[in-house]
Formats: C-alpha cells, sequence, structure tokens
C-alpha cells in the first residue's frame, strides 16, 4: 500500500461523534475499523471513545461496541474471544483502549490475557493522560508535561508499555500514529492476520489535552516521530522492523523543541527536563537500532 | 445417630478413611456425613476428621463432641492431643499400634495398620497407606458390612492391594 | 449409583452436566475443589468447555461477560475476597443482562484472615442485581446449580445468579449425592441481545439521566417476575426428579410459636434443634430462607421469630434480621452466630431459642452479651 487512495472507502465511524475537534482517538479508529472490517467487536473501557460512539440509543460506530469498565477491558475480550472461536466464529475482538486503561487500571488484565495467549488486539491509544476526565496526568504522560495533576509538570519518566508487552513474547506488536495512516492501516491488518495476542500502541495527539490548536493533530504526531519522541515500528514474533519515517529521524531528529513548542502542556518546562528527554531519545533509538540490528 | 472422630496427622489419609467409611455406610443403605475439620494445619500437624452415620439424613454441621467412637490412625498423635476427650462412657477407641492400650472406662482395640500397608506394599511417596486397611478393621467392628467396605474401596481406588489390606486388617482385627 | 461427594464437587458435577462454552475462574480457599474439578473435567474431555484461567476474580467476572454476550453459557466460582474483588463486574454483569451462573462459597472477610463460613460476603451482593440463593446440603448444592442456568437464562429474567454454599462446612463435606438424568431440563440458551455483527449496537454506552432509572427499573422488573419462574423452575425439577424445593424450607413452622431463621448450614441444623425443643414442650419451627433474592415473602404472622445472622452490617445489625423486620414489621430475637466458622451446634441453637428476648440483638460467645 503506498497511497491513501488504497484504504478502502468504506466507513465504519459514521458522522456525529461526540469527537472533540481535532481528535486523533477517533481518526486513528477510522483507519483501524477500515482494516478490520464489519466482522469486528470493539471492546472499549473507560476512556474517550466510550464517549466519542455517542449517547443512548445512538451509537456512531458501525460494528457493535461493547463497554465495559475501567480494568476489565483484556479480560472482557479474553471471555469473548474464546466464546466466538468456540462456536466456529472468527469475529475480529479488539480492545480500543486509552493509556489509562491500558498503562495504569488495566495492565493486570492485560498482560493476563497476552500470557494465555487470547487471539484477540489490544489497542491502545495513548494521549497521554486521562483525557476523558480532563486530562490527569497518567503513567503514559511524559516527563515534563503538565496536566491537571501535575501542574508544574510532571516529574516522573513515560512508563514503557512497549517493552512491557514485548516481554510477553507476542506474535505481533507494533507502534503507531494516525498521522502515518497506510502505515496505521498495515499494522492493524498484519495484527489480525495473526493467531494468538497482539498489540499496537498507537499515539494519539489531543488538542485540549496537550493546547495546541484542532488543525495541527496530524502535523503534532508528524513532528513527535521527527523529534524521535515517538519512534514508529513493528516486532513480528521477535524480530523488530523501524519504519522508514522513524530511520530518518534516527539518522537526523528535528529539533526536540520544535515538537514541545507548539504544546501548552511543556510550556516553561526548564532546560534540565527537555534535556534529559532527548538523553531518552537518544537511549531509545540505540537501544532499538541494537534490537533490529541483531534480531 | 453413630458419631467417630479420626485422630490422624496431615497426609496420612484421616479424611479419605471418614469418606470410605461414610460411603460404606451409605451402600449399607444408610445415611452419612463425613467431615474434615479444617484448621492451618499444614502437613504432618495432628488433625480431626468426623463421620456421621444414621438411620435417616445427617443434618448437624457442627463438630462432634461426645463421639461414639474414636479411631486413632497415628499413636504419636496421643503424646499431644487427648483423644479420648468428650468420648462417651463405655465408647470404642481404635488404635492403629502393634500393642493394645487400655483406656479404663473405654472399649479398646487396636490393629498394626501399618504393618499390614508394608507388608502389602501399600506406600505412597514413603507413608504407609492407613485409610484403606482401618476400613478392614471397623468393619470386623461391625460399622459396616464387609461388602459395603469393599465396594467403598473399590470405587475410590483401582490398586487391588486396598482391598487386600483390608482383609488382612479384618483379620488380624484385636477386638 | 449412589455417590458421595462434597458441595464443591456437587457443584462442579451440575457445572459438567449444564454445560457451559466459557468457564472463567480463580482459585480461592474454600472454593478451589471448584475450580480443579470444573478444570478436571475440560481436560478430560467430560466438560466439552473453554476454561479461562483468568489471573483475578475481576477478569473471571469481565470473561464471562464477554463470552456471555456472545450468547453462550457461562460460569463461574469464587468466594470471599474474590467476590468482593469481582464485586464492579457482578454490578456489570446484572446490568448487562447476563445469565452468568457463579458459586460463591460464603467465606470470612479479612482481616484477620480467615478462610472459614460467614455469609457477609454474599450479603454485600445483595444489590448488584444477582438473584441469589443459598443451600444447605451436597445434594441441594448439585440442584440448586442446575436450576440456576435455566432461571437465569430464562428470558423473563435474564440476570445472573449465585449459588451460595457455606465454606468447609458445606464445600468440604462429603454426603451422599444422586445426580440425575439432566434431558432437556435446562433448555439451549437464547440471549435476546447478543453481539451480532450483522447488526451493530452499543452496549452499555453512555446513558443519560433521562434513561438510565429505565435500565434499572427494568433489572427490577425482572427480578419481580424472577418469583414466577423460580416456582415454575422448582416445581419443574421436583416434576422430572422428586426433590422439593421453595423459596424457604419450612420444618415444623405450621403449629409453631417461634420459628428459627437462618442461612445455609445453619438453617439445616436448626431443625435437629427443633426437634430438641419440642421434646422440651417448646413449639419451635425452622424456616430456613434458600432465596434472599428476589426476597421472598414470608409467613411469620403471629410467630415469634428467632433470626440467626452468620454476618454483620456494622451500625444497623444482622442483615437478615433486618431484611426480615423490614417486611414483617415485628421485632425479632436477632443473634449474630457463627462469624468466620464460629462453632455453633444444634444445642447452641436450642438455648438461643429458650433464651429469647424478643426486640433485642445478641452475640454469641461474646461476653457480657450472654
Amino acid at each position: 500500500m503506498d497511497t491513501i487512495a488504497e484504504i478502502p472507502k468504506e466507513e465504519f465511524i459514521l458522522k456525529c461523534t461526540s469527537a472533540c475537534a481535532g481528535c486523533s482517538d477517533s481518526l486513528s479508529l477510522r483507519y483501524v475499523l477500515k482494516a478490520a472490517g464489519p466482522d469486528t467487536v470493539l471492546v472499549v473501557p473507560a476512556c474517550c471513545t466510550s464517549v466519542i460512539q455517542g449517547i443512548y440509543p445512538n451509537t456512531a460506530f458501525n460494528v457493535p461496541v461493547y463497554n465495559i469498565a475501567f480494568g476489565a477491558a483484556a479480560a472482557c475480550a479474553s471471555g469473548m474471544s474464546n466464546a466466538f472461536r468456540a462456536a466456529g466464529k472468527k469475529t475480529n475482538v479488539i480492545v480500543y483502549a486509552g493509556d489509562g486503561g491500558t498503562l495504569d487500571i488495566g495492565i493486570q488484565a492485560m498482560s493476563g490475557a497476552f500470557e494465555r495467549g487470547t487471539d484477540f488486539l489490544y489497542i491502545c491509544y495513548d494521549n497521554e493522560a486521562y483525557g476523558n476526565t480532563g486530562m490527569q496526568r497518567s503513567s503514559g504522560t511524559p516527563l515534563g508535561a503538565r496536566t491537571t495533576t501535575t501542574p508544574a509538570g510532571k516529574t516522573d519518566a513515560k512508563k514503557d508499555i512497549d517493552a512491557i508487552a514485548a516481554a510477553h513474547d507476542l506474535p505481533y506488536q507494533a507502534t503507531a500514529c494516525a498521522a502515518y495512516p497506510q502505515d496505521l492501516f498495515k499494522k492493524v491488518t498484519k495484527a489480525l492476520a495473526v493467531r494468538g495476542p497482539s498489540f499496537i500502541h498507537i499515539l494519539a495527539p489531543c488538542p485540549p489535552g496537550w493546547r495546541y490548536s484542532t488543525e495541527r493533530s496530524v502535523e503534532m504526531g508528524k513532528l513527535a516521530v521527527k523529534s524521535g519522541m515517538w519512534v514508529l515500528y513493528e516486532r513480528e514474533y521477535g524480530k523488530l522492523t523501524i519504519g522508514p519515517q522513524s530511520k530518518a529521524a534516527m539518522k537526523k531528529p528535528i529539533p526536540l523543541e520544535d515538537y514541545l513548542k507548539p504544546q501548552g502542556r511543556f510550556k516553561g518546562i526548564d532546560p534540565k527536563t527537555v534535556e534529559i528527554l532527548k538523553q531518552r531519545i537518544a537511549k531509545n533509538f540505540a537501544k532499538l537500532a541494537a534490537e533490529e540490528a541483531s534480531s | 445417630m453413630f458419631e467417630i472422630r479420626i485422630h490422624s496427622r496431615g497426609g496420612q489419609g484421616g479424611v479419605t478413611a471418614a469418606r470410605l467409611l461414610a460411603l460404606a455406610a451409605i451402600h449399607d443403605g444408610k445415611y452419612a456425613t463425613a467431615a474434615p475439620f479444617y484448621g492451618a494445619e499444614r502437613r504432618g500437624a495432628p488433625i480431626v476428621s468426623f463421620v456421621r452415620i444414621d438411620d435417616k439424613p445427617v443434618r448437624i454441621y457442627s463438630q462432634i463432641k461426645r463421639p461414639d467412637m474414636v479411631i486413632v490412625l497415628d499413636a504419636s498423635v496421643m503424646d499431644v492431643v487427648d483423644v479420648l476427650q468428650g468420648l462417651k462412657k463405655g465408647g470404642k477407641v481404635l488404635v492403629n499400634s502393634q500393642q493394645k492400650k487400655d483406656f479404663p472406662g473405654f472399649l479398646s482395640s487396636n490393629v498394626d495398620l501399618t504393618g499390614i500397608a508394608l507388608r502389602e506394599n501399600l506406600v505412597v511417596s514413603g507413608s504407609p497407606i492407613l485409610n484403606t486397611p482401618v476400613i478392614g478393621a471397623l468393619a470386623k467392628q461391625g460399622l459396616v458390612s464387609v461388602e459395603s467396605a469393599k465396594k467403598a474401596i473399590k470405587e475410590m481406588f483401582s490398586d487391588e492391594r486396598n482391598v487386600k489390606a483390608a482383609e488382612a486388617a479384618y483379620q488380624e482385627m484385636n477386638a | 449409583m449412589k455417590k458421595i461427594a462434597t458441595g464443591n464437587k456437587a457443584v462442579a458435577e451440575a457445572v459438567k452436566q449444564a454445560a457451559p462454552t466459557v468457564v472463567a475462574a480463580y482459585p480461592i480457599t474454600p472454593q478451589t475443589e471448584i475450580v480443579e474439578q470444573v478444570a478436571e473435567f475440560v481436560s478430560s474431555g467430560e466438560l466439552k468447555s473453554r476454561y479461562i484461567a483468568v489471573e483475578s476474580e475481576h477478569s473471571a467476572m469481565a470473561a464471562c461477560i464477554g463470552a456471555s454476550i456472545t450468547g453462550i453459557r457461562t460460569f463461574t466460582a469464587t468466594s470471599s475476597h474474590g467476590l468482593l474483588y469481582m464485586h464492579e463486574m457482578t454490578n456489570w454483569a446484572a446490568g448487562a443482562r447476563l445469565p452468568i451462573v457463579m458459586a460463591n462459597v460464603n467465606r470470612s472477610l479479612g482481616p484477620g484472615w480467615n478462610i472459614w463460613a460467614e455469609h457477609t460476603d454474599a450479603l454485600q451482593e445483595r444489590d448488584t442485581g444477582w438473584l441469589q440463593v443459598y443451600v444447605s446440603t451436597v445434594q441441594e448444592a448439585y440442584d440448586a446449580t442446575l436450576m440456576a442456568f435455566r432461571i437465569a437464562e430464562h428470558n423473563d429474567v435474564l440476570l445472573p445468579v449465585m449459588v451460595n454454599l457455606d465454606g468447609f462446612l458445606l464445600s468440604h463435606i462429603m454426603q451422599p449425592l444422586d445426580t440425575v438424568d439432566l434431558g432437556d431440563f435446562i433448555p439451549p440458551i437464547h440471549l435476546p441481545h447478543a453481539i451480532d455483527v450483522k447488526n451493530p449496537a452499543g452496549y452499555g454506552c453512555l446513558t443519560g439521566p433521562d434513561q438510565q432509572f429505565r435500565f434499572r427499573w427494568d433489572i427490577e422488573r425482572s427480578m419481580r417476575d424472577s418469583v414466577k419462574v423460580i416456582e415454575e423452575t422448582q416445581k419443574e425439577f421436583a416434576k422430572r426428579f422428586g426433590r422439593k424445593y421453595g423459596f424457604t424450607e419450612d420444618y415444623q413452622c405450621s403449629d409453631a410459636e417461634v420459628v428459627i431463621v437462618a442461612l445455609g448450614t445453619l438453617g439445616k441444623e436448626a431443625e435437629v434443634a427443633v426437634d430438641l425443643l419440642r421434646k422440651e414442650g417448646i413449639k419451635a419451627g425452622s424456616m430456613r430462607l434458600r432465596w434472599l433474592r428476589p426476597f421472598p415473602k414470608l409467613d411469620l404472622k403471629g410467630k415469634q421469630v428467632v433470626v440467626i445472622d452468620r454476618d454483620y452490617s456494622f451500625g444497623r445489625g444482622g442483615i437478615l434480621a433486618t431484611e426480615i423486620v423490614a417486611q414483617t414489621r415485628e421485632p425479632v430475637f436477632s443473634v449474630i452466630a457463627g462469624i468466620g466458622g464460629q462453632e455453633v451446634t444444634y444445642e447452641d441453637i436450642a438455648g438461643f431459642v429458650r433464651k429469647r428476648r424478643i426486640g433485642e440483638e445478641f452475640w454469641f460467645g461474646v461476653s457480657g452479651n450472654v
């Protein structure tokens, strides 16, 4: 797939969702569902998507959506996948959860479902805070970012959920961003083709949460990748492949300040913290490059 | 109602003995319950289990306070536990031992269940199995019929040596 | 063939025959034997189910929810802290109108760590929308589990059912068990709102103040409708298999002047106390409450009532006593006994009746209260 025109025209997210303007959570989900097709059930814990789908009795999604409590998505999907498979159905079971529901409250259920080899796709769309409740810090919030519970900027680093997921030796794992729709589409297609658990971690820039103007979500995703704050890669049966966009960033990243500056959440970040972020980017690049070279 | 308290150590099969006895009694057309008393005891610690046998359904769940009979699968338990506690006057005491011990006021009997188990090579993980031979001894005492005792053992254990050990205990039982 | 089984094994035997498509469970003392036995049945092929060995009770119920909404039969079992840990999900299961069947082996709550019988665990679930039945024998544990599937899945109910059995006292006791040839006693499951990818819908989505109460009322409506379904099911069970069950099990109640009300094994042992009291000339009876939700109409008019609670609601009283007083509007003698497996004999129960002080509360074994 080389051009965006090759992505199917069929829409599974209908008009009139309750998403904020410029929401990249719903943009990501749009591509996810185009890749998954109609024989799909979404399992959605408490997160922005549970609002975006619309208010009863309406729904803006054209696939069944099972809403479940915050910490339970992967376990719910585990039961659902087993039930479908027992009935001989190949229906895709996709968890679509935020960073809070994945990195924090849902991590136990996710780890359990991975360990049990559940045939499902777990997607974490990561807007790096509890967006639904008004941007409180999550363990996905990056160092230095202001949230309503870290008003002076977060003093802890972002949790490396991808390393945690990788520790489960998943058949397929990837990172993605809606700023690169073909890449996202391909990764979802691949993830759903494998049997067993797969994990895709999507960076989801969030205009109200990150405090940038609504038309810049795609740009924000690109800046994240180009600066190295977000790295696109996939791990197939343990073999790591870094995406060309991130390869380019590894050779010559844009200044991190280009990514931080347009975002109100990094306003007033002190230079020392920026330096730490830069060091972490370099370290992460080196780690991934070494893994790719050895695998 | 006939109430039996079995003293043993964790891992010796006291609970299974209770179950076998209750099952044999049921095969005799009676009603029975078998209940382990669960403490926080581990393997090797003294434990008790209970069997109630009656002509009508047993509706009691509390522990047996005044047993009609006490069975001691491990004589060393008597050093640390008063096995005669609450035993009815003239009640029966059956001890797994080569020697008969006198218990004034009670009907004492003994049988060398350990010796029988060793002779029949009925040993699991280094421990002689006592729960099947003891049922033979109890059949001799008339608690259950020989046929029902054998039937119960066969239902729970496929190894023929269990029945043989029970038969040996029946023969050797020193009433 | 005459069998002997523990309460736990009896539940597992019923589950084998009901054949749920998915079982998701997490072990906890004293429930463990249920899940081990079910796993064994699955492993041996006697039960064609998928056994999901989840990593927590919260996930056990969540997995049952995810499985159930596809329209298949599900089962789980838990106890005590496990039940509390899944509390969020038990609410979800009922709210989502999923006919999940769960065995709960009643056990005390920590601290201290106590693994013995108490009803506070299940009673803390009484407002969740689950039907609750309490059993008193190994046979009843088996029978009630079979009936639970039929009741839960009945389209006039579509609510989960919890079968409660006393930890150790019943879960581990060995008693005779007659198994039945089930036939078509439990009809194939039909979940009208099962997920259908050809007819996409949102389940449990954002619901506004103008709608939520309708869903809640609908649960209550079905809870009320379940009374008839329970009656029909118990009647049909008696017709097919010969064993009769009601909302209560009444023993010597008709001419009784004083009636003991209790749950589970205490309620069964109370019958022996009644025999003892009758010999002494005290006209006693026992009304063992089987169904706690829906709460039945109790015929206690003109009787003195002694309620034994193996549970407590701090700052209020024995939970069962409170429920009964709320219905009968008559004072009772409220006895708190058997907490955390406290030994209570039929002689103790007879003593409660002899020394009854209607309108008062009595904590068994607490000095100064005797």
